[in-house]
């Protein structure tokens, strides 16, 4: 029998993307660049976030022309943003045809308690984590991919390092526990404790967790894949550099080869002006994108 | 016991799922991203992924021509998803393919988008019954040559082949704990050595 919207084929997706780089992207001229360099999807936004910290205001789904004219400009899978709770943009993208959703802290949250049951749609979500404890509950609504929520719209990795490390370091810590620990630990971390038996007995997280929020350049991109990140989203850093079609490129590959540090060099001579980065200690706590969600 | 060499491609995309396979039966893999890497190999796997980025990939590394020649001199090939479409000989709407070394005609996300993917299980000729298979956002085969045999079908689709050392479908064997696929490409190439060595 044929079975859609399945765990195996939602978290199966996000497996296929693993060792990639997934591209904010505005219209489908940016969509067709990033496309050409090599990105494994692009997730259609009306602004970048770099865009929406400046613009201020309330943000929200982008307008769906713009997700549509993406979605017909390139094959490569298509990504949007909801806000987190708000099962109505969500069920709209679903319905367009989206191939992933990111129930977002870059927009503003439509709901500061719940966030989306995500097992409940057939199409795959990603969200954003801080911590295991967090990765652990977005699995358990139904999450099939995770990423680090970083500081989005920064250029200043130092977040997404705090994130990535933070989550590596708790799963090895469950992994190297006993099993009679584990129900002290799920009730410390705010975890399912499913989660963390399954989380020992495999390993590592059941989902691909990529870096997300402040990468800037190849050697960022690079930096997160040696922390253990599986992939690697580029926000305002590729469309807000000097150069966009050689900084995607130089991304990809330093992504690919993120050991090769002769290759980084090589690839990042000339690239021309990175985003300008936002030190995050300037940043007031209302504007830190990373505390929205729980 | 011989313990086979089998590359697997790792530019991009579901690389550990095929480690993971290529263990269990007893074999080594390898991690192929630079031409140094394709030495010595035994067989050679084509990962899921994204085919788009995984050709521009083989390009910047120029990976393309090293591969096929291996390919033309009996190196074993199996490609899943992605690695299909890098192997197919034409592909539907394109003017050129990627590697074009097995004869057959596939056409791109050929099921929809995401929200269309999906998993059954299939009978697969040689192989056993009752078999796994995701579908992601798959290709399928529109057409074989002639001396293409087809190994499985659903919906009257065409979405698993093999031409003479090269194993192509369109979903992923990978995704799942059923390794039955792998030891059929395992199969093959300890066939293709025993050949040469007569």
């Amino acid at each position: 029998m044929k079975l859609v919207g399945t765990e195996r084929v939602k978290r199966g997706m996000a497996e296929m993307q693993k060792g990639g780089v997934i591209m904010d992207v505005i219209n489908a001229e940016q969509a067709k660049i990033a496309e050409a360099a090599g990105a494994v999807a692009v997730m259609a936004l009306e602004r970048v976030p770099s865009d929406i910290r400046k613009a201020g205001g309330v943000a929200r789904m982008a307008d769906p022309r713009i997700v549509e004219e993406v979605m017909n400009a390139v094959t490569i899978p298509v990504m949007a943003k909801a806000r987190i709770g708000h099962i109505v943009e969500a069920r709209v993208l679903e319905a367009m045809g989206v191939d992933y959703i990111d129930e977002s802290e870059v927009l503003t949250p439509a709901d500061e308690e719940f966030h989306l049951l995500k097992s409940d749609y057939t199409v795959p979500f990603v969200c954003g984590c801080r911590d295991l404890g967090e990765a652990a509950r977005r699995i358990g609504e139904g999450a099939s991919m995770l990423r680090t929520k970083g500081e989005p719209g920064t250029g200043n990795i130092v977040e997404a390092v705090r994130h990535m490390r933070k989550v590596n370091a708790q799963v090895r810590r469950v992994v190297g526990m006993s099993t009679d620990e584990l129900m002290t630990e799920a009730k410390l971390l705010g975890a399912p404790f499913e989660l963390l038996v399954e989380i020992k007995k495999l390993g590592r997280l059941p989902v691909v967790n990529f870096a997300a929020g402040g990468i800037a350049t190849p050697a960022d991109a690079a930096l997160m894949m040696e922390l253990g990140a599986d992939g690697v989203f580029v926000g305002s850093g590729i469309f807000k550099s000097e150069n966009p079609e050689k900084f995607a490129r130089a991304i990809v590959e330093a992504t690919t080869h993120y050991k090769d540090y002769k290759l980084i060099a090589e690839i990042s001579k000339e690239l021309g002006t990175p985003m300008k980065g936002i030190d995050i200690a300037t940043l007031p706590d209302s504007e830190r994108m990373q505390e929205r969600g729980w | 016991m011989v313990m086979w060499r089998i590359g697997i491609l790792a530019l991009q995309g579901a690389v550990r799922e095929h480690i993971d396979q290529i263990e269990k039966l007893g074999c080594e893999p390898v991690l192929v991203k630079s031409i140094e890497d394709l030495k010595g190999l035994n067989g050679l796997v084509l990962p899921g992924g994204e085919s788009t980025t995984i050709r521009k990939l083989l390009d910047r590394y120029e990976l393309l021509n090293p591969i096929r020649t291996l390919a033309q001199n009996g190196l074993p090939i199996f490609g899943t998803c992605a690695g299909l479409i890098l192997l197919a000989e034409e592909i539907v709407g394109y003017e050129k393919p990627h590697l074009g070394l097995m004869d057959v005609v596939v056409e791109r996300n050929s099921y929809g988008r995401q929200v269309d993917s999906f998993e059954v299980e299939l009978s697969i000729k040689d192989i056993g019954e009752d078999i796994p298979a995701v579908f992601i956002r798959a290709p399928h085969i529109v057409s074989v040559g002639k001396e293409v045999e087809v190994l499985a079908k659903h919906d009257e689709r065409i979405v698993f082949a093999r031409d003479r050392h090269f194993l192509g479908c369109s979903f992923h064997p990978e995704l799942t704990e059923d390794i039955r696929i792998m030891k059929y490409f395992v199969e093959m190439i300890k066939q293709s050595h025993t050949c040469k060595m007569e």
